[in-house]
């Protein structure tokens, strides 16, 4: 039943047997390339950005000696905007630093600046954004990894002298590594997904696959716009399954360690 | 050198040596940077929407009426209900599915654990707007090729604008990996063998086991995936808007360039009950935290 479920609907994407190699060769070069380019781009940034900053927070309310209540906070808060965050957040960008934003107004009305260039509506703004989703995302995928470092190691550590900095560098560090580099390629994968919050500030003006795609599918004047959807949806399932691939093997390394 | 400057260099995880002192070390400052300075991302932006919405533009004081007029917008209450509706079908339809398959492989066929985890992580690497594409091929090709004949109609009724039923079972689809590792963690932390076989030996029947022993254990677990598809349904905007399905999130974008104040509003108000009810069940949840989605 659940098979059948998940095979019902990704079946004619992956299967599709009436391809010319029309759509196929469409989809690598021009705009499309444009497209796929800016979405690596920017899934790869993000990704990155945000796995070190997520990092950073986990580990600080982590290590916080009465952080019950600070954890629970910062644990459920990343829940709702990790995942269900999409469009309110758009939103709540759009009501700060948009073009009729609270924080734009302030700048402009008490310093008389602008944004300096800086725009909402492009790639660094949308930067911005998903950043508010994807720290959510790494806190919640990395403090089980963090838990799972055993204090013995770090008491062995410094029993043999070691200082903190050897103990990150030949202990924590090599144990943590592929959990964090695991959770980074699942922050890309969201990253690159993610279509709800493009949308809802940008339109179509940022090149990113997703937003092509959903035009390609809504475009009623273009011959062969549908085939062309699934190609390039095609492409993202392709790239997204790399990265899987990947973070499975990835996995079991952690695995070592990290049960 | 500055235990600050050293840990940012380290991406946080590094900490001044203090090799003769195992066990009391100093909570250094570059954790209260980190705090501060993530919690100021985080939260001026909720602040300016807050800001945002309540300010009155005639008369420069504050006012609560773009809250008050959102029971009242044109659309937010069919969208919303609709929106209620496909959830409160998608978490029953989920929770019938996940609960008895879960209990069944805990209990009976522990060699199909590793098959259904990885069945249940398959939605999470599908791209949703690729999802939609497939769904899309799926629900074009009955009327293509059986016209007027009753599967024909079956498709559509599935997309029946009051109730879309398609999008129920795209949302179960796309809940499984929630509702998989909620259910999973809380059949992990029970032992439920060990619970069952003490039923069983105590002479209840294997229903009377279900019922009096594997729910309660799994409440809080149950309440947590229910929760958590509900708010996800609530929330999805991509495969509704591709589909051409007005929904919740749907209506928000449509209204947001006639009304933007009161679309923040709603924004606002959507993210503040979802993290309250999230908190109200980690609260009730005394073992652990919310799980996460990956």
């Amino acid at each position: 039943m659940l098979a059948v479920e998940a095979f019902r609907a990704t079946d004619p994407v992956t299967f599709e047997e009436t391809w010319s190699t029309d759509s196929i060769t469409a989809v690598t070069d021009g705009a499309y390339r444009r497209a796929y380019l800016g979405s690596l781009q920017l899934s790869l940034i993000t990704a990155v950005l945000g796995a070190v900053l997520g990092l950073a927070l986990a580990v600080a309310i982590l290590r916080s000696r009465r952080g019950r209540l600070l954890r629970r906070l910062v644990l459920t808060a990343s829940g709702v905007l990790a995942n269900f965050g999409g469009i309110p957040l758009a939103f709540a960008f759009l009501a700060t630093i948009g073009n009729a934003g609270v924080v734009t107004a302030l700048l402009q009305d008490t310093f008389g600046i602008g944004l300096g260039g800086f725009s909402l509506y492009s790639m660094t703004g949308l930067a911005l954004v998903y950043l508010y989703f994807l720290i959510p995302l790494m806190v919640l995928i990395i403090i089980p990894a963090l838990e799972a470092l055993r204090p013995q190691w770090r008491e062995a550590a410094d029993n043999l002298g070691a200082s903190g900095w050897q103990y990150w560098r030949y202990v924590g560090g090599p144990v943590l590594a592929p959990p964090v580099l695991g959770a980074t390629m699942l922050l890309f994968a969201s990253a690159f997904a993610a279509y709800a919050t493009a949308k809802a500030l940008v339109g179509s003006s940022v090149p990113l696959v997703t937003l092509q795609i959903a035009d390609a599918l809504s475009s009623n004047v273009v011959v062969g716009a549908e085939s062309l959807g699934k190609a390039l949806a095609l492409g993202m399932v392709v790239v997204v399954g790399l990265v899987m691939i990947f973070y499975a093997w990835v996995q079991r390394r952690t695995q070592r360690w990290l049960a | 050198m500055t235990a600050l400057a050293e840990n940012v260099a380290g991406a946080g995880g590094v900490e001044p040596p203090e090799p003769r002192r195992p066990g009391r070390r100093r909570s250094g400052a570059w954790r209260l940077a980190v705090l501060a300075l993530l919690g100021l991302y985080f939260l001026v932006p909720i602040a300016a929407s807050v800001w945002f919405t309540a300010r009155d533009r005639g008369q420069g004081g504050f006012t609560a009426e773009h809250y008050a007029e959102i029971p009242g917008a044109p659309g937010f209450a069919e969208a919303f209900t609709r929106s209620l509706a496909l959830g409160g079908l998608t978490v029953a339809i989920a929770l019938l599915l996940m609960v008895p398959t879960i209990v069944l492989v805990t209990l009976r066929l522990p060699r199909l654990r590793t098959t259904v985890e990885l069945l249940t992580l398959m939605p999470l690497v599908l791209p949703p707007i690729a999802l939609v594409v497939g769904v899309r091929s799926v629900l074009a090709w009955a009327p293509d090729h059986f016209l007027g004949t009753p599967l024909a109609e079956a498709f559509f009724a599935l997309q029946e604008p009051a109730l879309p039923w398609i999008l129920v079972f795209v949302y179960v689809v796309l809940a499984l990996p929630f509702v998989y590792r909620a259910l999973d963690a809380g059949v992990r932390g029970a032992d439920l063998p060990t619970l069952t076989e003490a039923a069983r030996s105590l002479g209840a029947s294997w229903p009377r086991v279900l019922v009096s022993v594997v729910l309660p254990v799994l409440r809080t677990s149950v309440l947590n995936a229910a929760f958590l598809t509900l708010a996800l349904v609530l929330g999805e905007f991509t495969i509704a808007n591709i589909l051409g399905f007005e929904t919740f999130p749907t209506w928000i974008v449509r209204i947001s360039g006639s009304q933007p104040q009161l679309s923040v509003a709603v924004s606002v108000l959507s993210l503040a009950m979802t993290w309250m009810l999230l908190l109200l069940i980690s609260a009730l949840d005394r073992r652990r935290g919310p799980k996460e989605s990956a």
